[in-house]
């Protein structure tokens, strides 16, 4: 079921790629398709997952390749816990979104939708693959179909913006490659669950804290962490909306999931000992992401930014390895995922309307298009750490498993809030309030269905967590609970 | 009897070689209704002999009839095997991608004869235990090859000719002085004999024994291709025919590699010199990657490019040939990783350049800038390209991809992480010339809107590397196994 699941956006790559040119508007109706098979999948395993024993489900596991010589053996494994079901199902959920959100595409858009659908079997890889190779496999295809995606469909400096995101990215792996390979060598064994159950690693042939290193500085890199974050702004900015709210909702929580599931749980030691300095490093992304975004010009430019901000929240309730804080950290990723992706998705909107992101250059615009300023200031409040929305929920539960950890930069960070309160705020006023000039009388609102079906949902979606946070709540601490009792 | 029949493989290639020249003699008389036959019929004849040589090795694999052969001077065991299987099949897929180059050429079959005897002066070097033999097999590989460099016989084919032929014949001179060490330290021609005395040999005699490796590792460097043995790879490669290119650099490479792998863990396998040789080669690998995929940053010319990227290549392979030593001369995983290696790079490779002929046939150019808007020009053929340039990188899933993981793995195995490092950041620089091809076909907006369609050969001999290299990279099982058994025989 899972490997189907997994598997299913190859099949739609198939068809799309058998597609005849005169009939290439029917990439988006296949893509459409498939993905919502795959939400509707998801959403079969969340709700068929059974959270009493919890641990790993819908398990799938063959050897792929096994070496004679020495302990050498791939397999290709796949499963999922609570912490990778949650993603696994926002995945399926933003894949879906961000195929609609396209319903326009006109350029190549068989290439297009191909590519999107390629780019969801690695991320549904990422996330439930158990043999740490494979993880490392999914991890890697993800790079083409961005790489793709943004320079031939993004906008501005597309070309250097993909180069960054690649090298980047292909800098970080390329360091987990060692590591992984050290960790396997060593363990004698790339099952994630193994590794995650031995006690201590011992004649490694290079330190554990090497290791660790090696495989955190990948993450890092994705999460992204002050001063490894310069890729996002330029990737997310240029690409297409849609990839920017898939980059943002998904891709970047690779890094946080990894930094739970691998580093975390298989270097506990090491965790402890770093846990304070995972901790600042959250801090001066959360601040200084937050002061970077204060001073952007460019509406995307800003919620890319307010990303870096917010994915520091990540890294910091992790970094108290708490149950309380991992759990933050999980749905903060998730939350993130939600409430960032809806924003993207205004912004492309308006974007689109107006052919500016320079926030100079607009006014006024809730009277032209009420229905995206309402969503707007729900996903700005939600952003913000508004109760009732999610993202309250995550940050408050960030805050709370920090605070006994790392008392004084919990504080610092607290200070992040109030930040985004003044960014965000700041940005709604100046785009949507006010007069409206004579420039924008010509545009309208959103009203077609693939554009009010998708942000309805999210907004929904972001609302039924705010209210009633135990649905997901419950579901990550399955998932982080083993990790943290590692770490105690 | 035993002899003739375990040489067998070689001796179908060098035979149909023969039958290919008289039959291109004896053509005439057969009328001039004939002779628009004649080129298909010649390639036909070539791809017939590749076919009954690995048809013959997998008879000697079936039957049983490994051992050695001419008294002891070559040994058919897995490893020699396995490069039979690889080199006629390299030679098949060459001969393939060259028919619409030798359209209209009058020694359409000298060339053939001449690839088909090189692959069979390869597999001799891959089976050769004796000095002498292995001289005699570089030598005839080597000759083959510089007249197939000079084929085209204009200015740049003819100056690559020349190069090759001088380089080549130092390198040469250079081996034969190595091997001339080992004679006089051990009084025999014989690997194996060699091998027992060295590994009784006495501190005296190291001074000599690591002169003796560095003469050979120098000699066989230049079949390898690696830095600073490298100094012929672009021009020649540049120069040469096409798909006489892609034969360098898979066929030629491979079997420098498998003659060294025979020498040095047969030969100086022993412990007290292998770690001075392993060192050796841990400083070249992580030379020739780096300024291979430097150099190749800067180039223009794709050809020159993947010329440059086969010295980077040669280097990953030598990380394995470094572990093979460096820890332990038992750990076996360096010597399969390099012959695994071997094996997914000569789909990649050949898949390469293949798409190169194709593509260079119709817009006339072998500069990057000029594949602009490729992808739309032939989906399929830029697809194809494409999934080798990603196996070059390493991505999954491509072959390539098992390759690095499995090499690296290797290093990280025989402690050498450093290597590894210098290896996995080599792979970043790397992505950024492959990339530039890839997004430049894609991104790109083409000159004109004319189809490229490549022949029917061309076409095929592509599908056959692209579905290897892709094959490989979701079912590596069986190339695995079969490298292990190759590597085996140095248990």
């Amino acid at each position: 079921m899972l490997s189907f699941i997994i598997f299913l956006p190859i099949a739609a790559v198939a068809a799309i790629a058998l597609l005849p040119r005169e009939r290439e508007s029917w990439a988006k109706w296949i893509a459409a398709g498939v993905s919502t098979v795959i939400l509707a999948l998801t959403l079969v395993l969340f709700a068929a997952y059974d959270r009493e024993p919890g641990g790993f489900q819908f398990m799938d596991r063959h050897v792929w390749l096994a070496s004679d010589f020495v302990e050498f053996t791939l397999q290709y494994a796949v499963g999922v816990d609570g912490l990778s079901l949650a993603l696994v199902v926002l995945t399926g959920f933003l894949f879906l979104v961000a195929v609609l959100i396209s319903w326009r595409i006109e350029l190549r858009p068989r290439e297009y939708f191909a590519w999107i659908m390629l780019l969801e079997t690695s991320l549904l890889g990422v996330f439930s693959a158990m043999d740490f190779v494979l993880f490392f496999l999914f991890w890697e295809i993800e790079l083409i179909p961005m790489y793709f995606l943004i320079s031939i469909w993004g906008t501005g400096r597309k070309l250097y913006s993909a180069w960054k995101y690649v090298l980047y990215t292909l800098f970080g792996s390329s360091f987990m490659l060692v590591g992984i390979l050290v960790l396997g060598f060593t363990a004698g064994t790339f099952d994630i669950r193994e590794l995650g159950q031995i006690d201590e690693i011992k004649d490694a042939v290079i330190p554990v804290q090497a290791i660790f290193f090696l495989l955190i500085i990948a993450f890092c890199i994705k999460l992204p962490v002050v001063p490894f974050h310069t890729w996002l702004p330029d990737a997310h900015t240029d690409a297409p909306t849609a990839v920017s709210v898939i980059l943002a909702g998904v891709l970047l929580k690779m890094g946080g999931y990894g930094i739970l599931r691998l580093s975390f749980s298989i270097m506990p030691d090491v965790a402890r000992d770093a846990s304070v300095w995972l901790a600042a490093f959250a801090v001066v992304s959360i601040l200084y992401g937050a002061i970077v975004t204060l001073m952007q010009t460019d509406l995307k430019r800003l919620i890319a930014y307010s990303s870096v901000s917010h994915m520091g929240y990540v890294l910091l309730g992790a970094s108290a390895l708490g149950t309380v804080g991992l759990t933050g950290a999980a749905m903060q990723m998730f939350t993130h995922g939600l409430i960032t992706g809806l924003l993207f998705v205004l912004v492309g909107m308006v974007y689109d309307r107006t052919h500016t992101r320079n926030i100079g250059e607009l006014s006024g615009m809730a009277h032209r298009m009420p229905f995206i300023a309402t969503m707007m200031v729900i996903a700005g409040l939600a952003s913000l750490g508004l109760p009732s929305l999610a993202g309250f929920v995550s940050e408050v539960t960030v805050f709370l498993g920090t605070f006994e950890h790392h008392e004084f930069l919990t504080i610092l960070g607290v200070i992040g809030i109030v930040l985004t309160a003044g960014y965000i705020l700041w940005m709604i006023q100046r785009v949507f309030w006010g007069e409206l000039s004579e420039r924008w009388e010509g545009i309208g609102d959103a009203t077609a269905w693939w554009e009010r079906g998708p942000l309805l949902a999210m907004v929904t979606v972001i609302l039924l967590v705010g209210i009633y946070p135990a649905v997901m709540l419950d579901l990550l601490e399955t998932g982080v609970v083993p990790i943290a009792e590692r770490l105690a | 009897m035993d002899s003739v029949n375990r040489f067998g493989p070689e001796l179908i290639l060098l035979a149909m070689a023969g039958i290919i020249v008289l039959a291109d003699l004896a053509w005439p008389l057969a009328g001039a209704g004939a002779e628009k036959l004649r080129r298909g019929a010649l390639a036909a004849l070539a791809l017939t002999g590749a076919a009954a040589s690995i048809l013959w090795s997998a008879l000697l694999i079936a039957f049983d009839e490994q051992g050695t052969a001419f008294r002891g001077t070559i040994s058919v065991d897995e490893f020699a095997l396995f490069f039979n299987f690889l080199f006629a099949g390299i030679a098949a897929i060459v001969v393939l991608s060259s028919i619409d180059l030798l359209r209209g050429s009058r020694f359409a079959a000298e060339y053939h004869a001449l690839v088909l005897a090189s692959a069979a002066g390869m597999m001799l070097l891959a089976a050769a235990v004796d000095l002498i033999a292995i001289f005699v097999a570089l030598e005839l590989t080597g000759i083959s090859l510089y007249i197939l460099v000079a084929f085209l016989k204009d200015g740049r084919s003819s100056e690559a000719g020349l190069k090759y032929l001088l380089l080549g014949a130092i390198s040469s001179a250079v081996t034969l002085y190595g091997m001339a060490y080992l004679f006089g330290i051990a009084g025999s021609t014989s690997l194996e004999e060699i091998g027992r005395v060295v590994s009784e040999a006495d501190g005296d005699t190291r001074s000599a024994l690591v002169l003796a490796a560095v003469f050979l590792a120098a000699g066989f460097g230049f079949k390898m291709a690696i830095v600073p043995f490298q100094m012929w790879v672009p021009d020649v490669y540049e120069g040469a025919p096409t798909p006489v290119t892609a034969y360098l650099s898979v066929g030629s490479k491979a079997a420098g590699f498998a003659v060294v792998m025979r020498v040095f863990l047969v030969a100086l396998g022993d412990g007290f010199i292998s770690s001075d040789w392993a060192n050796v080669f841990a400083v070249l690998a992580a030379v020739s990657m780096s300024v291979g995929n430097v150099v190749a940053l800067a180039q223009g010319n794709i050809k020159r490019m993947l010329g440059y990227s086969s010295i980077a290549q040669a280097g990953t392979f030598l990380i394995g040939l470094a572990a093979v030593a460096a820890a332990d001369p038992q750990l076996l995983l360096g010597t399969s990783s390099v012959v695994f290696f071997l094996g997914t790079y000569a789909f990649t490779n050949l898949g390469a350049f293949i798409a190169i002929i194709a593509i260079s046939n119709k817009i006339g150019s072998d500069e990057i800038a000029d594949y602009a808007g490729v992808a739309r020009r032939s989906p399929l053929l830029a697809l194809g390209l494409t999934l080798c340039l990603l196996s070059l990188t390493g991505i999954p899933p491509t072959a390539g991809f098992i390759a690095k993981v499995y090499v690296f793995n290797a290093a990280v195995q025989a402690n050498l992480v450093w290597l590894a490092i210098v290896g996995v950041l080599n792979s970043v620089v790397a992505a950024y010339y492959y990339l530039r091809v890839i997004l430049n076909m894609y991104a790109a907006e083409p000159a004109s809107e004319e189809r490229i369609q490549p022949g029917y050969y061309l076409g095929l001999a592509m599908a056959i590397s692209v579905v290897g290299l892709l094959f490989i990279g979701i079912f590596p099982g069986p190339l695995l196994e079969a490298s292990e058994a190759a590597a085996g025989v140095f248990a």
